[in-house]
């Protein structure tokens, strides 16, 4: 679905990317973690097609990305952006709306098959109770459902996401994981997710890409990935791993009081 | 939830501006029954020219020599004003943007300080040297702001504002140099230009604005959808589908167009091109499909009443009179609103 060869980009006089290679297929649920300054939300935006890579190239369908429209674009991959506060009281219907924008021609208003999508996504992303709240008066939790309801709008094939969890509480979490993982089991929607949070990511997520220093570092499954040999090097951090209940891995950090004492028991 | 709200300040905007024109027909130094001068504006339409039979010949030239062209005037800057002011808001991602950021009215000024001072007196299309080269001036200066604001195919709009701020100052500077040359009654001629004004205009000034106004407003109203989506950000507009820079260059060549002619034939009348649309959006929420439409018509409604003030006080310049009523009203809203939300 997306294919990512040897790209290299980042912004005027700071590279981030040094030479990336990715696979998204078709059904993935792919989870990219990686220290702060790695070029997560980077790439991210070369996968978006708003940031040009200065070498290599990405391909949606099998085509190169940077020749197609953006319209047409949009109507592939929909992008759920990092949480930022809104500034304009758009309803969350008018913004919900706002996904149908590459479907609609200019002096049309919408459809009615235009009104059902958005009354499914609404209700998809569990948003239908707030369809005529101001996006200003609603909580962050709320507003970061509103924007994968918005992103599920645009009728994609490919989700991308940039830390959706992002100042969310534990419970707010948990429900847009919960719901991503929905989205991917029961409509077959391809999801790559930038995340911050280790754990959320190992948990959810059935395969990972850890980036650092602008490249991939390691690939695979959680099992595969979270170990304590790549997190220790790729974070700087002492960890420990272990497995939650699903079996997956669970990433502790260690302070130094927590390294002090398992000296002790070594000793 | 929004829906009776649009129509009932749709409304109320047709209602009102309908009065506030058959009052600005009847204002002025010679002054009619705002009735009369509402019958004689219908009388042309056809079956209608017994409606007139009263009115003298002196009374139908006011109406349609001098007070008409000036209601048009006033009407057409207003919305041009506060359509611009839609349209640069949201390029700008800004509640606080408005025509000058992008260096409009410091070109105008430096456009026309440069004709009263070193005496362009040529007439062109029916026009005067001032107006030509204040129109001139506000579209060299903006497109010389887009230039400069130019980063590798880009232009991110922080960059935007700070190169109109820098151009702007450096244009007031020039213009100022200039004004230095000038002998008294010019120097007053470039004053009174700068306090904006419709009492001196007649047909060729509304035929130069009706275009600009009109096309201007027309293709806000048809980027609506790229409207709403630059609001929440150059990125997130791309990731909509909007081809950002393209539409971008349109928006802002449609903004400065509207800005500029207004500037050119009525000078500078600030604050409308901020506040109508502010508080348009507040009664009617940010949906442009909505909002370019009704601002039109609320800042249209608002020039109006203001022409017809300056007129009830003797020519009290109009750039005076809105900036006397708007920028109370605005301070008044920034406190009432609490939160910085729009």
């Amino acid at each position: 679905m997306l294919e990512i060869r040897q790209v290299h980009g980042g912004y005027e006089g700071r590279p981030v990317l040094q030479g990336v290679d990715l696979r998204v297929a078709a059904g993935d649920f792919l989870g990219i973690i990686g220290p702060n300054g790695a070029g997560k939300s980077t790439l991210l935006r070369v996968m978006a097609g708003v940031l040009a890579p200065t070498q290599g190239e990405t391909l949606l369908m099998g085509r190169p990305l940077a020749q197609q429209r953006r319209r047409e674009v949009a109507r592939l991959l929909a992008v759920v952006p990092a949480p930022s506060t809104p500034l304009f009281s758009f309803t969350v219907r008018e913004f919900v709306t706002m996904g149908r924008t590459p479907y609609l021609g200019r002096l049309q208003s919408d459809r009615p098959e235009d009104r059902r999508v958005v009354d499914e996504a609404l209700v998809a992303a569990d948003s239908g109770a707030l369809a005529d709240r101001p996006i200003t008066e609603i909580s962050a939790g709320e507003w970061q459902r509103v924007n994968v309801a918005r992103a599920l709008a645009q009728q994609p094939h490919l989700l991308l996401l940039d830390e959706p969890t992002a100042f969310l509480d534990l419970g707010h979490q948990r429900e847009i994981f919960e719901l991503l993982a929905r989205l991917n089991r029961e409509q077959g929607l391809t999801v790559v997710c930038v995340s911050h949070d280790l754990n959320l990511a190992a948990e959810y997520c059935p395969r990972l890409a850890v980036l650092a220093e602008g490249r991939i570092f390691a690939e695979g499954s959680p099992e595969a990935v979270v170990t304590e040999a790549i997190i220790t090097e790729v974070y700087r951090a002492p960890v420990q791993i272990d497995r939650g209940p699903a079996g997956r891995p669970r990433v502790t950090l260690l302070s130094e009081a927590a390294l002090a004492r398992g000296q002790e028991g070594r000793l | 939830m929004r829906g009776w709200r649009v129509w009932a300040v749709s409304i109320a905007l047709v209602v009102l501006i309908a009065e506030a024109t058959a009052l600005s027909l009847a204002t002025g130094p010679a002054p009619l029954p705002p009735g009369k001068a509402f019958r004689v504006l219908l009388s042309p339409l056809p079956g209608l020219h017994h409606l007139a039979d009263d009115a003298n010949a002196r009374e139908r030239q006011i109406i349609w020599e001098v007070r008409l062209p000036q209601f048009l005037l006033a009407f057409l800057v207003g919305a041009a004003l506060a359509v611009a002011g839609v349209v640069l808001q949201s390029l700008f991602q800004n509640p606080m943007a408005e025509s000058s950021i992008i260096g409009v009215s410091s070109g105008a000024a430096l456009g026309a300080t440069s004709a009263i001072i070193l005496g362009w007196d040529f007439v062109a299309w029916g026009l005067s040297g001032r107006t030509v080269a204040a129109f001139v001036g506000a579209m060299g200066i903006t497109a010389l702001v887009y230039v400069l604001s130019r980063r590798g195919g880009r232009t991110p709009v922080g960059l935007l504002l700070l190169t109109g701020l820098a151009v702007a100052s450096l244009c007031s500077s020039v213009a100022s140099l200039i004004l230095l040359l000038g002998r008294n009654h010019q120097v007053t001629d470039v004053v009174i230009w700068m306090m904006g004004s419709v009492s001196y205009q007649g047909w060729q000034e509304v035929k130069m604005i009706v275009p600009w106004a009109l096309i201007g407003s027309a293709v806000a109203y048809v980027y609506s959808r790229e409207l709403n989506a630059l609001l929440l950000g150059d990125e997130q507009a791309a990731f909509l589908g909007v081809p950002v820079e393209r539409v971008k260059l349109v928006l802002l060549g449609c903004g400065a167009l509207l800005a500029a002619s207004s500037v050119a034939v009525a000078g500078i009348v600030g604050f409308v091109g901020l506040v109508v649309p502010h508080v348009m959006r507040l009664l009617v929420g940010p949906e442009h499909r909505v909002l370019v439409p009704l601002s039109f018509l609320a800042g249209g409604l608002v020039v109006t009443l203001s022409a017809l003030v300056s007129t009830l006080l003797g020519a009290v310049p109009l750039g005076i009179i809105t900036a006397l009523i708007g920028a109370p009203f605005f301070l008044y809203l920034l406190h009432r609103q609490g939160s910085y939300r729009f």
